[in-house]
């Protein structure tokens, strides 16, 4: 039993660390420029991949490969704004009010495009690159892999980094008030469009580690890229959009409650709780749980 | 009343979609039933997206899980029939099923707004999957849920019935929209403090939008389902599905109702004429669907009712 409990501690640590490092750059890119972007699944499955052609194809060492997909997530997070998200932002043919929709409904037609290319051209098998430090190891009597702890290490690491580029950095200032005033920002004489600029180039930076990570993981295939964006879009509500604590502290709830459910019930109902919790606190606080009113 | 009459008449968008209906009317005398075929499914499509339409367009609610209201009506009514039920009976029963179910979600969803709305429009559609994949001994699961009956054999019967049932709930959610009902869904989708400071009650409005898309998203998915003869998570509840007829209202031009029934007609027309690009032609389809809404933000019908419109 013990055995048992220490190995969904492990597992639901990994996967809730991978979860929160996915949803952080969502919710951090919907704080600052009010984007909710719904190719972010694509964005991780598109680094993911080139992840893995990078490691098979020229057989390059797996740190190598990891670089590949993460630089492909910060060209496609680009691609996503100057193609998708900034003409509709532009656009004088879309009233104000109705911005938010056609941002969505843009982002998600992208998003299948992205992952059907994916797809078209590398299948729809999942791919798994090799793990960037090989090998297991014992803990409390439960083998895990090297890699597992890595995971969870790396993510947290670049949580870390990233509160001290946004709290101790002057960009990072700059991002923060974007998120509360951008036209008094703007005022100021800040230009927003560099600062929308920066946001991307993190969320890309964070979106691509978490597709690499994910692939050397649990593997990742071209279909899950909508699976991978509801559960980041219900990660991020469910801590309250625009939150970083709330994510991270909601990745841990889903995080484990689906890997409890997993090995205590069935693989088969494993996100079903975490849906029902998210209906529960979405009608009992509307707000998430840590979000502002 | 004969104002509103005569402003109907004077409507382009009346007079192009009465000029796309007799077109459609002649196309048994001259196609295959293999293309009716497609154009059954097709305007079954196009009642789903003016429900939505009706929902979004209007209401200015953003419904991300209209296959939760479409898969209510299609399941409610295949597991009747599975018990020997007889089929009108079923189809009622889907669409009573979906109304209860919009019922249901809607109560508490409206509580929320935007993107929370949104979400929780969503998840229900992903528990509503869970739940058929669950209890697949009686749903079939994955693989679907046989009917005992159809609504026709007959390629050229099938296309009456679904271009009939299309025509009927376009009149009655066109005429809906157009009503002071619609007009005032629109103020409060646009200003929902302004609308209620002047004494409507938005909540009612807005439920009532809901249940007359959850009634008939219900109908169609029922009908659609005893078109198809089998019900399946891939045909009427999957996120995919949903995305599908957001897309055609959004194509089609948002506001219209008509324009909603065209960008389905459209959409599936499209997929169809694009299949021998095999697996690419989902990207092209969502390609061209993101060209439209990124250079004619109203839509196909938005943009030719534009210019005489809008002097």
């Amino acid at each position: 039993m013990s055995m048992l409990a220490f190995q969904i501690l492990i597992d639901g640590f990994a996967i809730s660390a991978l979860y929160g490092l996915g949803a952080v750059g969502f919710t951090l890119m919907f704080g600052v420029s009010g984007v909710l972007n719904l190719a972010h699944g694509a964005t991780m499955v598109v680094a993911a991949v080139t992840a893995w052609v990078v490691a098979g194809h020229y057989a390059a060492n797996p740190w190598l490969a990891a670089v590949a997909g993460v630089v492909a997530g910060v060209v496609t997070a680009f691609a996503t704004y100057y193609l998708v998200v900034r003409p509709i932002q532009r656009s004088r043919s879309v009233p104000t009010v109705e911005k938010e929709i056609f941002v969505l409904t843009g982002t998600l037609l992208w998003g299948i495009m992205l992952q059907e290319a994916v797809a078209y051209f590398y299948t729809d098998n999942p791919k798994t690159v090799p793990p960037l430090i090989a090998g297991v190891m014992q803990i409390g009597g439960v083998r895990t892999p090297v890699n597992e702890l890595l995971i969870a290490v790396i993510c947290w690491a670049v949580i870390g980094l990233l509160w001290l580029l946004v709290n101790r950095t002057k960009a990072g200032k700059v991002l923060l008030a974007a998120s509360i005033n951008p036209r008094a920002l703007a005022i100021l004489g800040f230009e927003l469009s560099r600062v929308y600029i920066l946001v991307w180039l993190i969320y890309g930076v964070l979106a691509g580690i978490a597709g690499v990570l994910l692939a050397t993981f649990l593997g990742a295939s071209s279909g899950q890229a909508s699976q991978l964006t509801a559960s980041a879009f219900s990660i991020v509500v469910l801590g309250g959009l625009g939150s970083v604590a709330g994510s991270l502290l909601a990745a841990y709830v889903i995080g484990y409650l689906e890997t409890l459910t997993a090995y205590l019930i069935s693989p088969t109902y494993r996100s079903m709780p975490a849906l029902v919790l998210l209906v529960l606190v979405l009608y009992v606080r509307p707000n998430g749980l840590l979000g502002r009113r | 009343m004969t104002d509103g009459i005569r402003g109907l008449l004077r409507s382009r968008q009346v007079w192009i979609g009465l000029l796309v209906l007799a077109a459609l009317l002649t196309l048994p005398l001259w196609v295959s039933a293999y293309i009716l075929g497609v154009l059954t499914i097709a305007y079954y499509f196009g009642v789903f997206a003016m429900s939505w339409d009706l929902l979004f367009g209007f209401a200015n609610e953003v419904n991300f899980g209209p296959t939760f209201l479409i898969g209510s009506g299609a399941y409610a009514a295949g597991l009747l029939n599975a018990q020997g039920v007889p089929l009108w009976v079923c189809l009622i029963a889907g669409g009573a099923a979906a109304l209860l179910g919009g019922v249901v979600l809607a109560v508490p969803a409206l509580r929320l707004s935007g993107p929370y709305f949104g979400l929780a429009t969503l998840v229900a559609v992903l528990l509503l999957q869970q739940f058929i994949i669950i209890f697949a001994g009686r749903t079939g699961g994955e693989i679907g849920l046989t009917m005992n009956d159809v609504l026709s054999i007959d390629a050229i019967t099938n296309y009456w019935y679904a271009l009939t049932f299309m025509t009927v709930c376009g009149v009655i959610l066109y005429v809906l929209s157009r009503s002071p009902v619609g007009l005032i869904l629109q103020a409060s989708g646009q200003d929902r403090i302004g609308a209620s400071a002047l004494g409507f009650n938005i909540v009612k409005h807005k439920l009532a939008a809901f249940c007359i898309s959850a009634v008939f998203s219900g109908l169609a998915g029922a009908m659609l389902v005893f078109y198809l003869g089998t019900a399946s998570v891939g045909t009427v509840v999957e996120v995919s599905v949903g995305v599908q007829v957001i897309i055609a209202a959004v194509l089609g031009g948002r506001r219209t109702i008509v324009g909603a029934a065209i960008g389905a007609i459209f959409l599936i027309l499209a997929g169809e004429v694009l299949r021998p690009l095999g697996q690419l032609s989902t990207f092209v389809v969502s390609g061209i669907a993101l060209l439209v809404i990124l250079f004619f933000a109203d839509g196909l019908l938005g943009a030719l009712l534009r210019r005489p419109e809008e002097p």
